[in-house]
């Protein structure tokens, strides 16, 4: 009955405040799409020059995708990488190929080389080389980053904006008084903390709805798995973010200090969720990545997502998170007591 | 003999080692209107907050309705309003009082009643479905009085009700308070408003955490020999002419 009543006030708040409304669902929408362009751009087309490369090889070179230049001397060449018109050179010395490299961008040297590669490959068919088979358990060979980044932000942006707006909407009812009147009511503590996780509750269903149904159909992130799973698991996450959002606000005497909570809370999550691969973490760090909830949640999005996997490989992750929240639940009428012993 | 109601005894609260309020009692009976003066910093808000159950005592201890505070059973007898008006302002008036009136476990027609009878104490009917945000300050004021008056409390507590508050408006909430009072509802406000105090059954006076004086305002201006409670107030506080 009181749960009711706080949940519909919630509620009628989101609901009037349509600006936060849009950042719930709308924000991660947008950042989602930018990721999608910036990840899923056209391939590079490198700047690649020739250096007094011999006819009867030239003629087997393979030179589509790239802008070739060709050049007499090294020195030519040398010059126009410096200039920046080349990415890099292909440099034949007495019949044996060197490469050489503008190297300031690792991504461009990266797709020089695989160029070069391909290019070169003609020459190493002549000589008694199968080419190898390549099977895929998961993926296939046409598995972008953003494929793969993608379950990972998915989760890291729902987390980032649950967290910001439920801590700051507990943060006001701090600081225009409104808590302590709860509190001089005949409300329960956890029926506060209920409240505002059915409140927004609500509110998070509808969003990791909308955000996940956008990132499969609309962004084409890779699905294997089943749309019910990756709801789930992105329910889960919000619930986490709602948790921690309120229960870190009782630390934060104003908004910009619920703001910094950003970097210590948010960011490193980035790091260590398993966005950028774990194993090449420091020994040192590494452990840090178990305490972080997103942790739990990238894992769980991968398999669904990427690995097409079901219940029995995500259910030890979900069952994390829900305690996560749970712990941050408790934690958090634990916090209350500083306006209320009972 | 007349009930005590509310029972404050050797009441010490300190914030760190800065002492706020030290050894304070006082007893408060059914039906007056209690006034607690004191210049700002005195500690009216600290011993009001320990009262209805925001803060526990450092030392002694705080019964209402002879019951030890904080009780959840005592809480829900209590109304409270706090010097901030603490109003949700993107919802109308209408949403706060049906907000705050389920919490206290009204509902239906009496609820209806209930939130318009309080608003037309405060006058504010008119003013009803307009959200808060576009309230002036005297309005979230009386609409946050309001709120405190829903579930009929036997007891009320009011820290600083009528700051903000023109004349015209604050003779009628004082009127309320008088009619509440004699309904049997036990009132106590704190103000530094002379012409309040002079409106308060008996009157604490309290200067740096301490009740340095009770009694009535005649009796208060007695035994100054002031002519005025402002004079009295002046003596009290240190003032000295």
């Amino acid at each position: 009955m009181r749960v009711t009543a706080l949940f519909i006030r919630i509620l009628r708040q989101i609901v009037r405040d349509k600006r936060t409304l849009a950042l719930l669902i709308f924000a991660p929408i947008l950042v989602l799409s930018m990721l999608y362009l910036v990840f899923d751009g056209e391939d590079y087309i490198p700047n690649v020059g020739l250096v007094a490369v011999p006819d009867p090889v030239q003629s087997q070179l393979d030179l589509e995708n790239s802008n070739i230049e060709y050049y007499e001397t090294e020195k030519a060449a040398k010059k126009a990488l410096s200039a920046g018109k080349l990415d890099g050179y292909l440099l034949f010395e007495n019949q044996v190929p060197s490469v050489v490299l503008e190297g300031s961008d690792p991504s461009v040297n990266a797709s020089v080389m695989k160029w070069i590669q391909e290019a070169m490959k003609p020459l190493q068919k002549s000589s008694l080389q199968q080419e190898l088979d390549i099977d895929y358990v998961f993926g296939s060979d046409e598995l972008g980053q953003f494929d793969y980044y993608g379950p990972a932000l998915l989760g890291y942006f729902v987390f980032f904006f649950v967290f910001l707006i439920a801590g700051v909407s507990f943060l006001r009812e701090r600081t225009t008084g409104t808590l302590e009147r709860l509190l001089s009511s005949p409300l329960r503590k956890w029926e506060i903390v209920m409240g505002y996780v059915i409140g927004f509750g609500i509110f998070i269903m509808i969003q990791a709805a909308i955000i996940t149904w956008y990132s499969i159909y609309v962004l084409d992130m890779v699905m294997e798995g089943s749309f019910g799973f990756v709801l789930l698991i992105t329910l889960l996450v919000s619930l986490t973010a709602l948790t921690l959002g309120t229960l870190l606000s009782a630390y934060a005497n104003n908004e910009l200090q619920m703001i910094q909570f950003i970097p210590l809370v948010i960011v490193p999550q980035l790091f260590f969720s398993g966005l950028f691969n774990l194993d090449t973490i420091s020994d040192w760090l590494s452990w840090i990545g178990p305490f972080m909830p997103l942790y739990y949640a990238t894992e769980a999005l991968r398999n669904v997502m990427i690995r097409g996997y079901g219940w029995d490989m995500i259910d030890q992750d979900l069952l994390i998170l829900a305690a996560f929240s749970a712990l941050f639940m408790l934690l958090n009428i634990l916090a209350l007591r500083k306006y209320r012993k009972i | 003999m007349e009930k005590q109601i509310v029972s404050i005894r050797n009441v010490s609260k300190s914030f760190g080692k800065q002492p706020v309020l030290k050894k304070l009692s006082l007893d408060i009976a059914a039906g007056e209107i209690f006034g607690l003066l004191g210049p700002s910093g005195a500690g009216k808000t600290t011993l009001v907050k320990q009262l209805v159950g925001l803060d526990t005592p450092s030392e002694g201890e705080c019964y209402i309705f002879e019951e030890k505070m904080p009780k959840l059973k005592i809480i829900e007898r209590i109304g409270y309003m706090a010097q901030s008006d603490a109003l949700y302002t993107e919802l109308t008036a209408r949403e706060n009082l049906d907000f705050f009136s389920s919490l206290y476990g009204l509902k239906g027609a009496r609820k209806k009643q209930r939130i318009s009878e309080v608003m037309a104490t405060v006058s504010l009917s008119e003013h009803i479905n307009k959200p808060v945000a576009n309230y002036s300050g005297g309005m979230k004021r009386r609409l946050s009085l309001a709120i405190a008056l829903l579930h009929e409390p036997s007891l009320l507590i009011l820290d600083e009700p009528t700051v903000g508050i023109d004349p015209v408006l604050r003779r009628s909430i004082w009127q309320a308070f008088n009619e509440l009072k004699e309904k049997g509802a036990t009132i106590i406000v704190t103000t530094h408003v002379m012409d309040e105090a002079e409106k308060c059954d008996r009157l604490g006076m309290i200067r740096d955490g301490e009740l340095i004086a009770v009694g009535t305002p005649a009796e208060l201006q007695e035994k100054t020999h002031s002519e005025s409670i402002e004079e009295a107030f002046l003596v009290y506080g240190g003032a000295q002419s």
